[in-house]
């Protein structure tokens, strides 16, 4: 029986039957809604926010109220960057990545040497990146164009490239073993675990606790990039702010997939799935015939029962 | 991380103990530097008249700001304070021009926009601290409902305000313009609020949720009051929003919510609670407003200026949280 409940209690299995779940009702209210190339669509969107989110839940596994608010607008500059060096052209796109994945480091690196040398909260410290890299996207907009995808990119996002599926779901796959990988078999992925949950004995047992932070914010930072790198491909160019609406939901993606935001425990398969799930969620409001008024309100209070059934704080006792 | 306490000296102990007492000292330094630097580069930027439209622009993140020190006070969050002052924003501005626009009208809306305000906070404090929902992503979810409601009540943004509601707000009294009995009021009501239980229990939850709880303090209780505070601070902050605008508009408030929470640091409250003044919150909303009007004076070309006005605060958010942190070490 204690069994059963520790089952149920299984963030990931919740996120799969919510997924299930909705993608049944999905169907129901609009039939098709869960045919294959339609869930390849949504994988495909999941895909991006979930690359995102890796970084997020990097950085929030890793204690100290560690948040990073400053995603969205790595994903916005890294989509103008990589337009502007590509510039349509399939050449131009190993420089593009390499642009991209220093842009996002180098930002990375900034939130991290504030988080660990002053020691400024993560919350404060990336909220101030963010307004700095907003006011940097209306300085390069002004500057210079928006940039194209180059078509190799476009294909790889949203064209079948092996069995049948697009570039940017194996590229999803590879990011989650990759993160498996790291969290479950290399001693960075222990010392996370351990920063995470008690950075004091962390310290005294001799891990190097700021090179550890530092490195998570720079992680966040790189896949930040590379989502928007991804995000160029998928809307063919840039506009303005495409970031910004990766912001929050990285975060929930990653408290849906039972990463509490205290750090510490959780992984990134869970995080899978919460992106699967908040995208499909989005996507069945958008199929329902009713007001954009009426969507959001929907959107926010169907979030809010979804985190009744994951990490409630524990209740007080005296 | 570990910090050896070396032996402190004893001006840095006089040093700490004032800024114990005054933990917005360090943003009043930045506020008075600014201000000497705007009158630098444009002395007219000291006149009573720019000083006054100063105020008339930022009384609303001041507001803001103070709504959110209260919840941060209890060591949350509220990320919906800019979606709450959205929705009070269109709720007053649609009732009033049902109601006529005439002066019991304006009353009764606005009393009616306080109300809406006091429920958005309600129903945050119930997700938060009765459902014990993480407050940051629990509240985002809260500010999309919030949005969602304000598009229901005025889909698109435009509806203008009554000529009586915007001519008090930006009118001018006995010589004194309207936003001065404004702030005038907002300091009576903050030393009052200062003095009350709710206050203090609010800064116990925050330093210690556990012994608040244990030294018999109904944590869930004063978390919600909390909340509920910030609903109606930013229901007032929606007011000056509509005085200032003088049109509704459903998204106004959502660029506000991360200056409030920059606000409420800068002013040297700490975000994991338990320490903080509402006073430097709103030095800090000011300081905000004068570094933009700073960048402005300063002759930066416009595509830069949001630019370096993101620089400078996250500079003043740096200097802040590292000298106010001296005060608590």
């Amino acid at each position: 029986m204690n069994r059963a409940i520790e089952i149920a209690k299984n963030p990931l299995l919740i996120a799969l039957v919510l997924i299930a779940a909705l993608l049944f009702l999905g169907n129901t209210l609009s039939p098709g809604f869960a045919s294959g190339g339609q869930i390849l669509r949504l994988l495909i969107v999941a895909a991006l926010l979930g690359i995102v989110a890796a970084g997020q839940n990097l950085v929030i596994l890793g204690g100290r109220e560690g948040i990073d608010l400053s995603v969205g607008g790595v994903v916005s500059l890294s989509a103008i960057v990589a337009g502007n060096v590509m510039n349509g052209m399939d050449g131009g796109i190993p420089l593009a990545i390499l642009a991209c994945v220093a842009t996002g480091a180098l930002f990375g690196l900034f939130n991290g040497l504030g988080v660990t040398l002053l020691r400024i909260p993560p919350l404060v410290m990336t909220l101030g990146m963010l307004g700095v890299l907003q006011g940097l996207l209306v300085v390069i907009r002004q500057g210079i164009p928006s940039g194209r995808a180059a078509p190799a990119l476009s294909e790889f996002v949203t064209r079948p490239f092996l069995l049948g599926l697009p570039g940017i779901i194996w590229l999803w796959i590879g990011v989650g073993l990759l993160m498996a990988f790291i969290l479950h078999r290399t001693v960075f992925g222990q010392r996370i675990y351990a920063v995470g949950s008690n950075e004091q004995a962390a310290f005294m047992a001799g891990v190097p606790v700021r090179h550890i932070r530092i490195a998570l914010f720079m992680l966040s930072g790189v896949f930040a990039a590379i989502a928007g790198l991804c995000l160029l491909g998928y809307s063919g160019s840039s506009f303005a702010n495409v970031g910004e609406q990766y912001m929050l939901p990285s975060i929930i993606a990653v408290v849906f997939g039972g990463t509490p935001l205290s750090g510490g425990k959780g992984g990134y398969t869970g995080t899978m799935a919460g992106a699967v799930l908040l995208v499909v969620l989005q996507s069945i409001l958008t199929t329902i015939n009713i007001d954009e008024s009426g969507r959001q309100m929907v959107f926010g209070a169907t979030l809010l029962v979804l985190m009744l059934f994951y990490g409630r704080g524990r209740g007080l006792r005296a | 991380m570990t910090s050896i306490s070396s032996p402190t000296r004893q001006d840095n102990g006089s040093f700490r103990a004032l800024l114990g007492r005054f933990p917005f000292l360090p943003a009043l330094l930045i506020l008075a530097v600014l201000l000497v630097l705007n009158g630098v580069f444009e002395p007219n930027s000291l006149s009573f008249r720019s000083l006054t439209g100063l105020v008339r622009t930022y009384l609303a993140l001041m507001l803001l700001a103070v709504a959110q020190t209260y919840v941060v006070y209890a060591a949350d969050i509220d990320l919906s304070v800019g979606a709450i002052a959205s929705l009070v924003n269109v709720t007053i501005i649609v009732l009033m021009q049902h109601l006529g626009g005439g002066g019991l009208s304006v009353l009764a809306a606005l009393g009616v926009g306080v109300l809406v305000g006091l429920a958005c906070g309600l129903v945050n404090g119930f997700v938060v601290a009765a459902l014990r929902l993480q407050a940051i992503v629990a509240t985002f979810a809260t500010s999309i409902f919030f949005t969602g409601l304000a598009l229901v009540i005025l889909p698109v943004a435009g509806m203008p305000a009554p000529t009586v509601f915007w001519r008090t707000y930006g009118g001018t009294f006995f010589g004194i313009p309207f936003v001065f009995y404004a702030a005038a009021a907002l300091a009576i009501l903050l030393y009052l609020l200062a003095r009350t239980r709710l206050a203090t229990q609010l800064l116990a939850v925050g330093d210690g949720q556990q012994a608040a709880f244990q030294s018999g303090l109904p944590v869930t209780a004063i978390r919600i009051g909390g909340y509920a505070l910030c609903g109606v601070f930013a229901a007032l902050a929606a007011f000056c929003i509509t005085g200032d605008t003088a049109s509704g508009d459903p998204l106004v408030g959502a660029k506000m919510t991360l200056f409030s929470v920059a606000a409420v640091v800068l002013g040297g409250s700490a975000l994991s609670g338990g320490f903080g003044t509402v006073a430097g919150s709103v030095i800090a909303a000011l300081i905000i407003g004068l570094i933009n009007s700073l960048v402005f004076f300063a002759g930066t070309p416009s595509h830069w200026q949001n630019f370096v006005q993101g620089l400078a605060i996250l500079a003043a958010l740096m200097v802040g949280v590292l000298v106010s942190r001296r005060g608590r070490a």
